[in-house]
């Protein structure tokens, strides 16, 4: 077996292991809140019948493990169960906002890890430069401010005062996609202004710290062009690094979205969580953090596989 | 090119700065060059010579931290000093190319040796793609690499060291340019491959009379490949001439002193009277992983005497080092130390074994941490192993300091990056000297200084074993070092001991064949070295 394969396998057994804890860990949750959840939600006043019923329809009789077991493979089906506030199954509730989250994350990802990347490179290009300093002092500033104050700074200026984009992004299943990267523009512009430092800030240092090394200095002493020795030289070398801040940005981009959703009144799986923590809708907030769980674990999989494969020396062994 | 004079490197009064802590130093202070075509010229001298700089400023580049601050470089010609970056860009690869020192540091991983090859005559529009490619398994031939056809779409992590200083050198030849600066590029490689590496520059640089600036610190190798030498002190010119007379009568004192380094021998050394050696191992195998580096390895070291382990790099000299140190179990077979048998892992033997065994390693720099005074870093092994604290730790490290020929008032409160290599490695000395040991094993411990500083360090082994009657284990690939200090040699190749005896023994004839070839592979001060070495072999088929 090839070494990336076997890398590979092993990356992905291990995430599989992960998921698995973590989900123990969600599920204990609900075990762990005090009291019996049939009568925290049905109240005092509830008959021995009802409570009865609730128990059976949510699952709550048996023993713990079994019924571990039993929410696992129903959620590996992609059944959640259904909502204790309004009795509609989780699956459906949760795949139209799992759908709007992923696409906002994905559109800020298209937008932010391009920009990042070619400014990284030029700051590493023109380094102590007037530019270089420009670039950091203004992506620092960007994720210094708190993310709503970012976004409400964004609808002031492109909605407010100039009417270019729409200060809520108010999607629906019926939404064209044309309209809804319009819509959903000032999120996805609010979401790069925060990720894009980390990234950028990464490239720039992982090829400054390349530069030093002779065979950069061999591309210059070739002839090569400075652009092409950052770009051809040092970047594929440099890029282990990038990829694992990416991952992690992205990862973010999809967990960590709560506030922009809620300023932009955004129907993602942001919102949803907050409402389903306030309604203490449990089994709504176990099958949200599973899914955030997965996100995170899988793109980080996918860093570690994508920065084995960039060095050459695993993907063409001797 | 509008000039036809036989002048092609005209530098003059060159002066190179570099920026130390704010304010520029001169590196190259004020030196001459000519160069005609075809020629090569070898620039010699210590590290800090100014060699390198010098060397590429004849590409018109100084390295970052350093600038050309006044002269004139003149190539078929043309002023470099001052000439728009433009200019520059277009004339470095096509008509001036570098072989850098380690080839495999010069050449970008994420690369097939082939397309880093084309890179240069494409960029330049010398020749399009398929061209420069049918054109580098040319050179990749003439460069006498096994098969040309194929080793370029290899990447560097896959072709041997002396393979790949050779395709650099072919990626060098790729614009057919006039002159070609190479840095020391058989420095890093093993004598046995040095030998090939030297006949295949040397051959490609003659057919394509090619003008050659050959920098190395070794007079043995600039001998065989120069047509005149420089020799370079901290950036001035001590003398030049043309190679034959150099060899013969070197004019200044410090061209004899570089001349004179590899004399230093010494009475080889009885060992002592008990008759019982200090340290055995008896049929060591030992791997990583899968792949097993020592295999079957007897031997037995005399107290008080200096056993010398000499092979190429990959022949399990320094794993022979850690399984003794205790760093890496052995696979079978026992290590002991007068009699007992030691634990085959460091943090299992107790406090006395750790003690009275200790190593000195090649890299001075990385081996000393940067942030610990020499005060701390002496002090350490005082305070663990023998317990001193106080007045009588710090009388202990200056005596320490004093033993090692540095002054105590002087070095004791520096930081490791205020010393010089030689100095470093000094202080790695007095640091195993500290715990107070019978036995020290010596990796590679001069391979990494200048032929001088080596030679100091040498003696200075030499006078602390004398004085206080301590055992080497002495691991090299130099086998300059090994005639000047060992007196018991042994000799390995591929993880195992092919031949081992006394120093003399080892170094009369008959040898066995594969010592035969390391002592033929050393480079002598004889121009004719290297044609009757490589006339030897042809003839022996």
């Amino acid at each position: 077996m090839s070494p990336i394969l076997k890398i590979t396998l092993s990356r992905l057994a291990m995430g599989i292991l992960t998921l698995v804890i973590v989900s123990v860990l969600i599920f204990s949750a609900i075990e762990l809140l005090p009291g019996d959840i049939a009568t925290e939600t049905l109240g005092q006043s509830a008959t021995e019948e009802t409570i009865a019923a609730f128990r059976e329809r949510f699952n709550l009789n048996g023993p713990v493990h079994m019924r571990y077991f039993e929410w696992l493979a129903s959620a590996v089906q992609g059944d959640f169960g259904v909502s204790l506030s309004n009795q509609r199954p989780i699956s459906e509730l949760i795949a139209q906002r799992a759908g709007n989250t992923f696409f906002l994350a994905a559109y800020a990802a298209l937008i932010a890890v391009p920009i990042a990347i070619v400014l990284g490179m030029l700051a590493a290009l023109y380094r102590n430069s007037a530019f270089d300093k420009a670039v950091s002092g203004a992506t620092l500033a960007a994720i210094s401010f708190p993310e709503f104050f970012v976004a409400y700074i964004l609808v002031l200026l492109f909605s407010v005062t100039f009417g270019w984009f729409p200060s809520l992004a108010n999607v629906d299943a019926g939404t064209g996609f044309v309209e809804r990267l319009y819509r959903t523009f000032l999120p996805a512009l609010t979401l790069t202004l925060i990720v894009v430092a980390h990234m950028m800030r990464m490239t720039r240092a992982a090829i400054i710290n390349l530069l030093a090394l002779p065979y950069v200095e061999m591309a210059h002493l070739k002839g090569m062009r400075r652009w092409r020795v950052i770009a051809i030289h040092a970047l594929p070398n440099a890029i282990a690094p990038i990829i694992n801040v990416v991952a992690l940005n992205l990862a973010y981009l999809v967990v960590g979205v709560v506030l922009v959703e809620v300023v932009f009144v955004y129907p993602g799986l942001g919102q949803l969580l907050v409402d389903a923590v306030s309604n203490r809708d449990v089994p709504v907030v176990q099958a949200a953090c599973l899914i955030f769980a997965a996100t995170y674990i899988l793109l980080n999989i996918a860093a570690d596989i994508l920065s084995i494969i960039a060095n050459p020396r695993l993907l063409h062994p001797r | 090119m509008t000039d036809t004079s036989d002048l092609l490197l005209d530098i003059r009064d060159l002066v190179i700065e570099g920026r130390s802590g704010g304010t520029w130093q001169p590196i190259v202070k004020g030196i001459d060059l000519t160069l005609k075509r075809g020629e090569i010229l070898g620039l010699i001298g210590e590290s800090g010579a100014g060699k390198s700089t010098l060397g590429l400023a004849a590409m018109g580049y100084a390295k970052s931290g350093c600038r050309i601050a006044g002269g004139s470089i003149k190539l078929a010609g043309e002023e470099l000093v001052g000439a728009p970056a433009e200019t520059l860009r277009h004339l470095r690869g096509k008509r001036v190319a570098y072989v850098a020192q380690s080839a495999a540091a010069a050449f970008n991983p994420a690369y097939r040796l082939i397309r880093q090859y084309s890179e240069a005559p494409v960029k330049h529009g010398v020749m399009s793609r398929q061209e420069a490619e049918r054109d580098a398994v040319q050179l990749y031939r003439e460069m006498q690499l096994p098969n040309p056809e194929e080793i370029g779409f290899r990447y560097p992590h896959q072709v041997s060291g002396g393979q790949l200083q050779r395709a650099m050198t072919a990626m060098a030849m790729a614009c057919r340019p006039d002159l070609i600066i190479f840095d020391e590029p058989t420095t890093a490689l093993d004598v046995t491959t040095q030998i090939e590496v030297l006949a295949a520059i040397r051959k490609v640089v003659r057919e394509h009379k090619t003008a050659a600036i050959y920098i190395t610190h070794d007079l043995a190798v600039v001998a065989q490949m120069a047509d005149r030498i420089k020799v370079l002190l901290k950036g001035d010119e001590i003398e030049e001439a043309e190679t034959r007379q150099m060899l013969a009568h070197p004019r200044e004192d410090y061209t004899k002193s570089l001349w004179a380094v590899r004399e230093f021998r010494r009475a080889p050394r009885a060992p002592d009277d008990t008759g019982k050696p200090i340290l055995t191992l008896q049929d060591v195998d030992a791997s990583y992983g899968t792949l097993q580096v020592l295999d079957g390895i007897n031997l037995s070291v005399n107290r008080g005497q200096t056993m010398a382990v000499v092979g190429e790099s990959g022949s399990g000299k320094s794993t022979l080092a850690r399984v003794i140190m205790g760093l890496l179990p052995p696979d079978k077979g026992s290590v002991r130390l007068d009699g007992k048998t030691l634990s085959p892992l460091n943090r299992h033997r107790d406090k006395g074994v750790q003690r009275r065994v200790q190593m000195i390693h090649q890299m001075a720099d990385t081996a000393l941490n940067p942030k610990h005074r020499i005060r701390e870093v002496l002090g350490r092994p005082l305070e663990f192993f023998l317990g001193m604290k106080g007045a009588a730790k710090e009388a202990r490290i200056r005596e320490l300091l004093t033993m090692i020929e540095l002054d105590p008032d002087t070095f004791i409160d520096r930081l490791p990056s205020e010393l010089s290599g030689g100095q470093k490695q000094r202080v790695c000395i007095a640091r195993a000297l500290a715990a107070e040991p019978d036995f020290i094993i010596c990796d590679e411990v001069t391979s990494a200084l200048d032929q001088i500083v080596a030679e100091g360090i040498l003696r200075l082994l030499d006078r602390l074993q004398r004085e206080m009657g301590l055992t080497y284990l002495f691991i090299t690939h130099d086998l300059a070092t090994v005639r000047s200090i060992a007196d018991w040699v042994v000799v390995m190749q591929k993880g195992q001991i092919v031949e081992q005896g006394a120093k003399d023994q080892v170094f009369q004839p008959p040898h066995h064949p594969y010592t035969e070839l390391l002592l033929s592979s050393v480079p002598e001060m004889d121009t004719e070295w290297l044609d009757r070495v490589l006339n030897d072999r042809r003839a022996a088929g």
